[in-house]
This record gives C-alpha cells, sequence and structure tokens, in this order.
C-alpha cells in the first residue's frame, strides 16, 4: 500500500513537471511580458531595464528553474490585468468554484448510484427503462444547453430561483465565504449544481447499473440469497460493494471534467468563482492568471486521483493485498 | 451484400428499437446537413442576404412570424433553420474528423504498444492517465483560450491531440487479448512478419471494442466543439456552429426569444442523442458479458 502510494506519488510529481513545462512555454511564446509589464510606448532602454529585472535575459533553463522556485513559493506573477498576485486572486475564489462542485458531486453520486442500483433490480419495468432513455438523453445534454435550459424553465417561466451569483455568504475561516448556510445562498446553489451535476449523475448511473447487473449474476450473490440473508444486506452488503469498484475509479477520472464544466456552469450562472475567472483571463489574455489557474487545478485533480487510488485499494481487497 | 441482411448481427439491428431511432435520427441528419445548401431557404452567412427589420422573428407559426423563416430568426436576421443546417456541416465535419484521425493515431500507437510492449507502452499508458485525469474538455479549452486566432481546424487538432489516447488504450487492451491466441502464433510459424501479423490478424480482431469507443467518441466531439463555440474559443464567427447559435440566444432568454435557443440545442441533442443510442447497442451487442435478453427485452 506505502509503495503504491510512494509510485503515484512520483508520476504526479513528473506529471507536475511536465505541466510546469508547459505553462512557462505559455509564456516563452504567447505575448512578450515585457512589452505588458513596461507598456506599449517604452523606450528601448525601459524594456532593456524590464527584462534583466525579471531576468528574461536569462537562458531557457535558467528561466524555468526560476519560474519553478517562485512556483513553489506560491509566486505567480502579477495578473496582467488586476495587477495584483494572481495567486491570491485564485485563492479567493476557490471557494465558490469547490462548493459548486462538491454540490454538483453529491447529487450526482446520491442519485446516480441510487437509481442505478434500482434499475438494475428490475432491468424490465417500464419505469427503469424510462429511467434508463432519461439516462441516455442526460449523456447527450451538453452541460451548457442544460444551464440554459434550467434557467429558461425555472427562472423566465416559473420565476422560482435565482440565476445569477452567488447570494449571501458568510465568511468562515480565514477567506472562505460559504453559501451553504443562507437561504439565499442555497437557492442561488441549485440550478449551478443541477447543471454541473446531472451529466455526471447519468455517467455514474449507467455505470452503477452495468456493475451491478453483472455482479448479480455472479455465484456469491447466489449463495448469498440461498443463505437467507436479507435483500438489503444481499443488495447493499455483497452485490454493491463489488459493482461500486467502476464507479468510484469513473468518480474520480470524471473529476477533470468536473472542473472543465464548472468553468462553463460558472460562466453561464455568472458564479463567482475560479473558472469564471479562468474565462475572464482567456479572452483579456492575461497569462499569468492561466497558469496560475492550471498549477492549481492540476495538484487538485492529482490529489483527488491519489484519493481515489487509496479507497480503491479499501474498498477492492484484491489490490490491498497485492 | 445479401449476406449483409441475412445475417445475425443486421437482424438484431433491425430488432432493436433504439439502434434503429438512433441511425434514423442520424442519417436524416447527416442528409440535412450535407445538402444544406440545397435546402436552406437562405444562405445564413451572405451579408448581402441579410436585412436587420427581419431580426428576432419569432417562428413561422407564432404572431409575427414571417414567411421564409420557419423557425425564426435570429438578432442579425439569419434564419435559424438555415443556420442550424449549416451548422451541423461543423458538427459532423468535427466529428468524422476526429473520429478519423484521432482513430488512426490512436489504433497504430495503441497496436504497437501492445505488441511490443516495452517502452513505447510504459509511455503511451502513463500518458493516457494523466491526460485522462485532465480530461479532454479541459484540456482542449485551455490550448484553445491559449492560443487565439483559429479556425476549424485548430479546434479539431485542439480535441485530437489528447483525444487519440482513447483508442490507443483499448487498442492495447484488445490487442493484450488477442496476441496470445493459436492464430497467431500459427502465423508466426509459417513465417508472417510483424507487419501482417499486426495489420492482418491482430487488427481485425481488435476493432469491435474500437467501434464503441469511436461511436461514443463521436458523441463526445460533436459536443466539445459546440461547448468550445459556446464559450467563444471554437469556431471564428463567421463560420456556422449550433454552440455558438446557442451562446448567441443566452442573451435572449430573458426576453422570451426562446426559439433562438431550444431549436439549435434541439440539433445538437439529436445528434448527440442518435450516436448514443447507436453506440449503446453495439455495446449490447459486442459485450458479451451482459446478456441482451437480461437488460432491454
Amino acid at each position: 500500500m506505502a509503495k503504491c502510494i510512494f509510485t503515484r506519488l512520483t508520476q504526479g510529481v513528473i506529471v507536475l513537471l511536465a505541466v510546469s513545462l508547459v505553462c512557462f512555454m505559455i509564456f516563452q511564446f504567447f505575448g512578450d511580458p515585457v512589452l505588458t509589464l513596461a507598456g506599449r510606448y517604452a523606450t528601448q532602454a525601459q524594456q532593456e531595464e524590464v527584462r534583466t529585472k525579471m531576468g528574461l535575459d536569462k537562458p531557457f533553463y535558467i528561466q524555468y528553474f526560476v519560474f519553478l522556485k517562485n512556483a513553489l513559493h506560491g509566486d505567480f506573477g502579477l495578473s496582467y490585468v488586476a495587477q495584483t498576485p494572481v495567486l491570491g486572486l485564485i485563492l479567493e475564489r476557490l471557494p465558490a468554484s469547490i462548493e459548486l462542485a462538491m454540490s454538483a458531486m453529491l447529487i450526482a453520486l446520491l442519485f446516480g448510484i441510487c437509481l442505478g442500483v434500482l434499475v438494475s433490480l428490475n432491468p424490465r419495468y417500464f419505469i427503469n427503462r424510462i429511467i434508463m432513455a432519461g439516462s441516455l438523453l442526460g449523456i447527450s445534454l451538453p452541460t451548457f444547453l442544460i444551464g440554459i435550459l434550467l434557467i429558461m424553465i425555472f427562472a423566465v417561466t416559473l420565476r422560482f430561483l435565482p440565476t445569477f451569483g452567488r447570494g449571501e455568504v458568510i465568511k468562515i475561516a480565514g477567506s472562505w465565504r460559504t453559501g451553504f448556510f443562507t437561504i439565499g445562498g442555497i437557492r442561488h446553489l441549485i440550478l449551478p449544481a443541477i447543471t454541473l451535476g446531472l451529466y455526471q449523475l447519468a455517467v455514474l448511473l449507467r455505470l452503477t447499473r452495468g456493475g451491478m447487473l453483472e455482479v448479480l449474476r455472479e455465484d456469491y450473490i447466489r449463495t448469498a440469497w440461498a443463505k437467507g440473508l436479507t435483500a438489503n444486506m444481499v443488495i447493499f452488503k455483497h452485490a454493491l460493494r463489488n459493482a461500486l469498484i467502476p464507479v468510484i475509479t469513473m468518480a474520480g477520472l470524471q473529476f477533470g471534467e468536473l472542473i472543465a464544466f464548472s468553468i462553463v456552469t460558472e460562466s453561464i450562472f455568472q458564479w463567482p468563482g475560479a473558472g469564471n475567472l479562468l474565462l475572464t483571463a482567456v479572452y483579456e489574455t492575461d497569462h499569468p492568471v492561466i497558469v496560475a489557474y492550471v498549477m492549481i487545478t492540476s495538484i487538485l485533480i492529482l490529489f483527488v486521483n491519489l484519493v481515489v487510488d487509496i479507497l480503491y485499494a479499501y474498498i477492492n481487497p484484491k489490490i490491498r493485498y497485492e | 451484400m445479401i449476406t449483409v441482411f441475412k445475417s445475425k448481427r443486421f437482424y438484431h439491428f433491425i430488432k432493436d428499437v433504439s439502434a434503429v431511432t438512433g441511425s434514423l435520427i442520424l442519417v436524416i441528419m447527416l442528409i440535412a446537413a450535407i445538402f444544406a445548401p440545397i435546402i436552406a431557404p437562405q444562405d445564413p452567412y451572405d451579408m448581402k442576404g441579410l436585412y436587420l427589420e427581419d431580426s428576432l422573428k419569432p417562428p413561422i407559426w407564432m404572431e409575427g412570424g414571417k414567411a421564409p423563416f420557419l423557425l425564426g430568426t435570429d438578432d442579425q436576421g439569419r434564419d435559424i433553420l438555415s443556420t442550424i443546417l449549416y451548422g451541423c456541416r461543423t458538427s459532423f465535419a468535427v466529428g468524422f474528423s476526429v473520429v478519423i484521425i484521432a482513430g488512426i493515431i490512436g489504433m497504430t500507437v495503441g497496436l504497437l504498444a501492445g505488441f511490443y510492449r516495452g517502452l513505447l507502452e510504459a509511455v503511451t499508458m502513463r500518458l493516457a492517465d494523466a491526460i485522462f485525469s485532465f480530461s479532454t474538455t479541459l484540456i482542449a479549452m485551455l490550448f484553445l483560450g491559449v492560443l487565439k486566432n483559429h479556425g476549424i481546424g485548430t479546434v479539431i487538432l485542439a480535441i485530437i491531440i489528447t483525444d487519440w489516447v482513447r483508442y490507443a488504450r483499448t487498442m492495447r487492451g484488445s490487442v493484450l487479448g488477442v496476441k496470445e491466441e493459436d492464430y497467431i502464433s500459427a502465423a508466426r510459424a509459417v513465417g508472417a512478419s510483424d507487419f501482417r501479423i499486426m495489420f492482418k490478424y491482430i487488427l481485425l480482431n481488435a476493432i469491435p471494442p474500437i467501434l464503441i469507443i469511436a461511436a461514443v467518441d463521436f458523441g463526445a466531439a460533436v459536443m466539445l466543439e459546440a461547448t468550445l463555440s459556446f464559450l467563444g474559443v471554437g469556431v471564428p464567427i463567421n463560420k456556422p456552429s449550433l454552440g455558438m447559435m446557442i451562446s448567441t440566444g443566452k442573451n435572449y432568454i430573458y426576453a422570451g426569444k426562446w426559439w433562438l435557443v431550444v431549436f439549435p440545442g434541439a440539433a445538437l441533442v439529436l445528434i448527440v442523442f442518435g450516436i448514443n443510442l447507436l453506440a449503446d447497442w453495439l455495446r449490447e451487442e459486442i459485450n458479451p458479458k451482459i446478456m441482451k435478453s437480461e437488460v432491454s427485452k
């Protein structure tokens, strides 16, 4: 187990190095930071001064090491547009994104797994076939369309729910502002969380159903039934545990997708999260923000994958004892 | 051809409602897209044909609808139906290009990786792991976000740079499964070259799972192009795209102009839903583990 985690960590570091190299290339090949920092009308001498001050006259690999060193200290430079440290900008926005992503994943896991189990028990029931058709529609609906349709139905036509921003937030620990504890915050969260979670829900539902259908035909399940165990014991303790293995793996792999689609969701609902910040940075060619966003999400993604790997070993004894 | 119609697969296909529905939807959308210049009442990207007084007209059956504009017009006075037809062309172009190019690259790499193992395999699989965890969508978004001024080709490239690993990974798995079969040893015994074994014997037998991946991937590529164009990092503004139509329409939903979003959205979902229905059928047809009778019949 410890060895497995160690290998994973090493691989993670290699991936992070690769990502940082790509990020560094963005600075090198897209846009000239000297021009951005010194201003368009700077004289030759002023430009040179900035170049030397920033260390941009040094060879490529030294610049890269400086970049890495700064990044390790959390210094990704100043935003070209806001002229404030980039890390602060992102960390300030991160709680909103994390709350949105967590809510979406919670909806997806809860409903996806429950419905998946339900459907697998009686695949031929009419209602279950409707659910399956619905789930196929669910994976065919792009996230941005779901968001807009939800706005049209619940905000424009029914005038039920707000569609703009986060509502009231309460400050907890440090700069973390949460929308979980106010009615306004929850009401603002509903539509974006469903938008972001629906696709994942459909994916997890189909995966759970597939896994359950396979597992329910295994001999040991027949044995469990024959022992006279209750349906709850057989389904949830014996069958679901094995059927969940691919589901957990997938849920972990989907985390990258989740972040990608949270960018889309945040833009539709004007959610003040990191994804929205990234989009603005892309439109304004604010490279330091893009780079910092990429590095931070990479760390998050690798961390989640590591957790999933450990969970995976926990529910699958075959791997644990290897 | 006759044998195709008599085959068991074809029989299953015809019996399966979802497979037939899916392919019917796809064929209709494809024909509509191919013949768009003939069918479309208007060329939506010919600026001379657009009149601002025709902008934001509702569908023809509603009050205020105007004659040639069956599904209404957008803010530039473009006919929605025509723009959808042209937008579908972009969708299909992206879908086919991605599947074919990423498929060929991925299958070749996967075949070599599975056949020769070693360093190539290790590198490919680690790369695939990394790319999978970052997701195609995120990488394509960032790629296009940093690279300004792009055309449809760049969008396709942005999808392919990560998407090929899907095929490579599946292909490698299939190759590993097939490689130890007796007929491969037999081919080797009669002196077949590596090349011949790989491309003649292994490739053909490794194809079925690739078909599933290709079908799912086609839908994913179409959705991804729409998403990228929706965000404004996809196809350029002067090219038709369903995603961009929806992005424009988004600004008018509070004004009750629903047709700007609903019709292009429906077209997009139909294409993806159609291919997913087909993929679903393929999956059950090819995967022997789940018996058909137990699942849907």
